[in-house]
C-alpha cells in the first residue's frame, strides 16, 4: 500500500482524502496555498506545503510546484480530489512518469474523456446510450443548417472542450440557430480558449442522472447505482440524491450494467462518473463522463455504505475489485446532499467574506463536509462551496425532513448563503413529489418573484 | 447632464476593462467583469453615457460596493 499521499487540493476535499488516507494508516501531505494557512484541516496531515500565491494558477494549478512536494516529501501516491488539476492528462502523466502514482483513471482515460465530441464518438461505437448529434460544426453556415436538420429541432449548441454548461444555447429553427452558434462560439473562445461547437438534441425537462463506477487496474468494473443532481443553479448542482425518485428501478440497473459492460471492455480503471440526461419516458442520453471523484460522492456513500475515497485509493495501488467491494451492494434508504455556497440566493453573486459565525448541523443521520471553521475567510480564489450537508433516512420524506431540520439549525454568519434557496427547493411540491428537472431552480426562483410582485 | 456612480456589487478582481476611460457606454452594458470564486460578473452602468472616469485597471482587486468608474450621459 502507499507509504505517503500528497493531497493536491483544498476545502471540503482535502478534508475528506486526508482522513480516509489516515484511516487506511497511510502517511498523509497536504498543500496550501497563501490564501488558505490557516484551514483547519491541514492540522490532520502529517506534513503540510506551502505552494504559492492565492491565485490557484499559481498554487493548485501549478504542476511543477506539486510535483517538487512530490519529491521532497518522497511521496508516492497523490490524490488530485476534484476540479483542479484532476481531470489534467498531461498532469497525472508527470505524476506517474515521476515513479509515484496518480490516484486517478490513467492519463489516456482522463485525456480520452475530456475531449467532449471525442468521448462521445467512442462511447456511441460502444453502444451508448445517447441522443443524436452533429459533427464539429464549421464556419459554414449551410453546413451548419444542413446538420441541425439531420439532429432535428430543438438543437442545443455545445461547446466540444469546456464544461459548467458554460456556453450552452438553445435552438428552436434556422435563424435561431445561426444566431446561438455565433454567441456559443465566442463565448466557448473566451471560457475554453476552443471555439469548437457542435449540435445535440435538446431534450426538454431533462434530468441529470450519473452512475457512480469503480474499477479496478486489471479490466474489472462495477457501478455502485445512480444519482440524481436536477437541482441546479447557471447549470452548477445544489442538490442531489441516490437514487433517482421515480424512475423504474429495472430501467436504472438496465443502463448501470450496460455501463459497466462497456467500461470492462474498454479498459477503464480506477474511478468515474457516466453522465447521462433521463428524458422523462424511460430513455437515457450520454452527457459525458468525469474521470475522477464527484463532489457528491457521499450521498453514494450513505446508500450503500461504501467509502468511494478509500476504495479509489486502494484500486489506484492495484487491489482487485473484488478485494475492494462487497460480493453485493445493496441501496438502503435515501441520501440527499446540499451544497452551501458563499453566494446571494437570488442573483447567485459570489459573497465571499468571513466566517463570523459557522455552526454545522449534528445529528441522526447528519453527516457535514467542510473545509472551513468559525473566524477563517472565504476568499474570491475559489470556488464558493463552504460546506456539504448530507441527510439520510430509511425513506426520501425521512430524508428530506432531516435535511430541511439541519439547514434551519445551521448559522452563517459575515457571508450570505444559499441556504434560502436550498430551502425554497425542499419546501416545494415538486421536490416532494419527486419531480425534478434541470429547469426546476429557476421556476421556483421566478415563482417566488411574481409572488412578491403580486403582494407589492 | 447625470452622474452616475458604478459600483462593484462582489469582492474579486477586475478580469477585464470593457470600456476605457473617455468612451461611450450604453445603459445596462458592462463597463468592466470582475472575476469572483470562478465567476465573471459583469458590472454595469444603468444609464447610457461617457466614462469619464475609471477607477480600476485589469488585475484590481475590488470590494463589494467599491466605486469602479463615473459615467455622464
Amino acid at each position: 500500500m502507499f507509504n505517503k499521499v500528497v493531497v493536491a487540493n483544498r476545502g471540503a476535499v482535502a478534508a475528506r482524502v486526508l482522513r480516509a488516507l489516515k484511516s487506511l494508516g497511510i502517511r498523509t501531505a497536504a498543500v496550501y496555498s497563501e490564501a488558505d494557512a490557516d484551514l483547519p484541516y491541514l492540522n490532520l496531515a502529517d506534513e503540510t506545503y506551502a505552494i504559492g500565491a492565492a491565485d490557484p494558477r499559481a498554487s493548485y494549478l501549478n504542476a511543477d510546484a506539486l510535483l517538487e512536494v512530490m519529491a521532497r516529501s518522497k511521496a508516492d501516491g497523490l490524490h488530485p480530489g476534484y476540479g483542479f488539476l484532476s481531470e489534467n492528462a498531461e498532469f497525472a502523466q508527470r505524476v506517474n512518469d515521476s515513479g509515484a502514482n496518480f490516484i486517478g483513471p490513467s492519463p489516456r482515460w482522463i485525456s480520452a474523456m475530456g475531449h467532449k465530441t471525442r468521448a462521445r464518438e467512442l462511447m456511441a461505437t460502444q453502444g451508448m446510450p445517447m441522443s443524436t448529434s452533429s459533427d464539429l460544426l464549421d464556419e459554414d453556415e449551410q453546413r451548419t443548417l444542413a446538420q441541425a436538420l439531420r439532429v432535428g429541432y430543438p438543437v442545443l449548441v455545445k461547446p466540444a472542450g469546456g464544461g459548467g454548461g458554460i456556453g450552452m444555447l438553445p435552438a428552436h429553427d434556422a435563424q435561431s440557430l445561426l444566431q446561438a452558434v455565433s454567441q456559443a462560439r465566442s463565448m466557448a473562445q473566451r471560457s475554453f480558449g476552443s471555439s469548437e461547437l457542435y449540435l445535440e438534441r435538446l431534450i426538454e425537462r431533462p434530468r441529470h442522472v450519473e452512475f457512480q463506477v469503480l474499477a479496478d487496474r486489471h479490466g474489472n468494473v462495477r457501478h455502485l447505482f445512480e444519482r440524481d443532481c436536477s437541482v441546479q443553479r447557471r447549470h452548477q448542482k445544489v442538490l442531489e440524491e441516490a437514487g433517482a425518485p421515480g424512475i423504474p428501478r429495472e430501467s436504472i440497473t438496465q443502463v448501470a450494467d450496460t455501463i459497466s459492460a462497456i467500461l470492462a471492455k474498454l479498459g477503464y480503471d480506477v474511478i468515474g462518473t457516466v453522465e447521462m440526461l433521463y428524458d422523462g419516458q424511460g430513455g437515457f442520453n450520454f452527457l459525458e463522463m468525469n474521470t475522477r471523484l464527484q463532489v457528491e460522492h457521499a450521498v453514494t456513500e450513505e446508500v450503500t455504505g461504501i467509502d468511494l475515497v478509500k476504495s479509489q485509493v486502494r484500486l489506484a495501488w492495484g487491489e482487485r475489485l473484488d478485494a475492494v467491494l462487497p460480493e453485493r451492494i445493496e441501496i438502503n434508504g435515501h441520501a440527499i446532499e446540499a451544497r452551501i455556497y458563499a453566494e446571494d440566493p437570488v442573483r447567485f453573486f459570489p459573497s465571499p467574506g468571513p466566517l463570523k459565525a459557522f455552526e454545522l448541523p449534528s445529528g441522526e443521520g447528519l453527516r457535514v463536509e467542510t473545509g472551513y471553521a468559525a473566524g477563517n475567510r472565504v476568499t474570491p480564489n475559489y470556488d464558493p462551496m463552504v460546506a456539504k450537508v448530507i441527510a439520510h433516512g430509511a425513506t426520501r420524506a425521512q430524508a428530506i425532513a432531516r435535511l430541511q431540520q439541519a439547514l434551519e439549525a445551521t448559522v452563517i454568519e459575515g457571508v450570505k448563503t444559499n441556504i434560502p434557496f436550498v430551502q425554497q427547493v425542499l419546501r416545494s411540491e415538486e421536490f416532494a413529489a419527486g419531480d425534478v428537472h434541470t429547469g426546476l431552480g429557476a421556476q421556483l426562483l421566478d415563482r417566488a418573484k411574481a409572488a412578491k410582485a403580486a403582494t407589492v | 447632464m447625470a452622474r452616475i456612480e458604478v459600483r462593484a456589487e462582489v469582492t474579486g478582481k477586475v478580469w477585464k476593462v470593457l470600456v476605457p476611460a473617455g468612451s461611450r457606454v450604453e445603459a445596462d452594458d458592462a463597463v468592466v467583469v470582475v472575476e469572483s470564486m470562478k465567476m465573471e460578473i459583469p458590472v454595469t452602468s444603468e444609464r447610457a453615457g461617457t466614462v469619464v472616469e475609471l477607477h480600476v485597471n485589469e488585475g484590481d482587486a475590488v470590494e463589494d460596493g467599491q466605486l469602479i468608474a463615473i459615467v455622464e450621459g
